[in-house]
């Protein structure tokens, strides 16, 4: 637990704002602005904020999918540039979308589109990925059969146990899930956060959970970080988090979250 | 898929049936008639009347039309035209050859200029490449045909003297490849600008759409090269609606024939086409108007099959799921 598996130190995500005749760069919006955490192997950490926070562009300049600004992101205790590295870094982070409907290639098959990074990386010698891929349909309990079917063929939950199966195939140390389950209906979402937990039990993963809801953050991660406007605001262990809340915003967050057992939503509301 | 298409082609019956009874009628509405542009006006009535009844003028329209219908059915004939006097079949089908040499250069050479232009233009959307394609596509579009061929047929043939100024090849010449190459480049100009101009447009549009999917994210997520993300991913996914565009271009192209092939005296079906309406001559016109039915009819079949061959989802639901 020396090293932290990731690193954030400093990160700034801006985007120009053109506006004008010339499309003159006039000023920018700091979508992630000033954030630093850390992550350790086999723990997971909660991102939560409201929407338009900058949470999931956080999570998108981890991976390398938009470019960071200023600051620097280590893994494993050696800075990468994330920009350059995208391909060669693909193999040890790798992240859940939010929208199960729209991030699977409509005309790839459920096997290629699970073959594919594992030909382009050679994960496996060639003639051994389709047991692989026959192996990631199992690891997130789905069938052999599926593999000749195509995405819209699937329902929500079942898409997204796809796109678990093809982000774990690259074998990477540290997931990015973002939003994994905020498309999904609620009996589903439990589904779904088991087997990101039975995953990381089964297969030692970090996590980085990105949710715009306490609830789901609260069930799977032992340390939470709170997000507002760019900025992370407070961060602690979620017990920290839940029994004794520093930040004003992080109080209303906790006064939004709606407690199933209505004997227990007192205990919250008087606080 | 095979009873598919075999739909498709049951109800193309009715349709060219219905495209021949309207030409019919509308050109029998037209004024003039064969007569008067085949035989000298110093002829005789009597002389005049005697030819109408040889080609069958003086019958009810209705009856002209059956005989026409009979004999295209029964004998797979489309008769003799009224101002040559040649099988109308064979002039056709010698016409169609230098046609579908034009026509296919055009469409090949289009396609193979719009699609990597429209994809650069997409994958660098408001650069300045993209403005200059989106300009030259605009202009491509906007130039009338018969304008820009009069323009190169001016610069080139008249002014420079570099290239002829119609025909496939010299006069009293015999041809050959080099010759019918030489000939062919001005019209093709014109046809090309006019293709690509077109294509760039809605390759373009259709790339951006197609690259704003989150599953182009997912494929960058996997570590894919940019390369190996746009041509696989989102290519594949933009040709779809492409291809139908590509089926409804060759009908386009088989129009725009006439007046190419007007200006640079290309010996095709567009020129014969012409000189067809100008003499009356009915029966080649009958003739000439089934096959452009025909072509229209074919190419919106095949852009249905060729659809489903891109697209897995429609391929699979007519396999019926057997894979």
């Amino acid at each position: 637990m020396d090293t932290p598996l990731l690193t954030v130190k400093n990160v700034k995500t801006y985007y120009p704002v053109k506006t004008g005749f010339m499309n003159l760069q006039t000023s920018y919006v700091r979508a992630v602005d000033d954030v630093s955490f850390e992550i350790y192997e086999g723990e997971t950490l909660g991102l939560v904020g409201e929407s338009g926070c900058g949470k999931s562009t956080l999570g998108r300049t981890i991976i390398g999918l938009e470019p960071l600004t200023d600051g620097e992101i280590l893994f494993d205790g050696k800075p990468m540039n994330f920009r350059t590295d995208r391909v060669s870094l693909s193999k040890q982070i790798q992240i859940v979308f939010q929208d199960p409907y729209s991030s699977l290639n409509p005309r790839l098959t459920i096997g290629d589109l699970l073959a594919e990074p594992l030909t382009v990386h050679n994960i496996v010698p060639r003639n051994e990925i389709q047991q692989e891929v026959t192996r990631l349909l199992q690891l997130v309990g789905l069938s052999e059969t599926a593999k000749a079917r195509y995405p819209h063929e699937f329902s929500g939950g079942q898409r997204q146990r796809i796109g678990i199966a093809r982000a774990l195939a690259l074998r990477p140390r540290l997931i990015i899930c973002d939003e994994p389950v905020s498309a999904l209906d609620v009996s589903i979402q439990a589904q779904i956060m088991n087997l990101f937990k039975q995953l990381q039990r089964e297969l030692g993963l970090t996590y980085l959970f990105i949710a715009h809801g306490l609830g789901a953050v609260k069930y799977i991660s032992d340390r939470i970080a709170v997000m507002y406007a760019g900025k992370i605001v407070e961060m602690g262990t979620a017990e920290q988090i839940f029994k004794n809340p520093q930040h004003e915003y992080t109080k209303k967050l906790l006064g939004a979250y709606p407690i199933p057992d209505p004997t227990k939503r007192s205990i919250l509301t008087q606080q | 898929m095979f009873g598919y298409i075999l739909r498709r082609l049951l109800i193309a019956i009715p349709v060219l049936f219905g495209v021949t009874v309207i030409n019919f009628i509308i050109m029998r509405m037209a004024p003039g008639n064969p007569i008067d542009m085949l035989v000298s006006p110093k002829l005789p009535d009597a002389a005049r009347e005697a030819k109408a009844i040889e080609l069958g003028l003086n019958d009810p329209v209705y009856l002209q039309y059956w005989n026409w219908l009979k004999n295209l059915v029964m004998h797979g004939d489309l008769g003799y035209s009224m101002y040559t006097s040649e099988p109308v079949v064979s002039m056709i089908l010698e016409r169609m050859g230098p046609t579908l040499i034009l026509m296919g250069t055009a469409l090949v050479l289009g396609l193979l200029i719009a699609i990597p232009l429209g994809i650069l233009s997409a994958t660098k959307q408001y650069s300045k490449l993209d403005y200059i394609f989106v300009t030259g596509s605009f202009l491509g579009i906007s130039i009338p045909n018969f304008f820009l061929g009069l323009i190169l047929v001016y610069v080139f043939a008249v002014q420079l003297s570099w290239l002829p100024s119609g025909g496939m090849k010299e006069v009293g010449g015999d041809g050959g490849f080099g010759t019918l190459l030489v000939h062919m480049i001005l019209p093709i100009i014109v046809l090309v600008a006019n293709v690509a101009g077109r294509n760039i447009r809605y390759v373009r549009s259709s790339m951006l759409e197609i690259l704003g999917q989150d599953y182009l994210r997912t494929a960058r997520a996997k570590g894919l090269k940019e390369l190996f993300v746009v041509n696989r991913h989102a290519l594949r996914n933009a040709l779809i609606p492409i291809v139908t565009i590509i089926g409804l271009e060759i009908p386009i192209l088989f129009g725009g024939a006439v007046v190419i092939e007007q200006i640079f005296s290309w010996p095709g079906i567009g020129q014969l086409t012409l000189s067809s309406i100008m003499n009356r001559d009915y029966s080649t016109l009958m003739g000439l108007n089934l096959v452009a039915a025909f072509v229209v009819i074919a190419a919106n079949i095949l852009t249905d099959i060729v659809y489903a061959f891109v697209d897995p989802r429609i391929r699979k639901s007519y396999v019926g799921g057997a894979k």
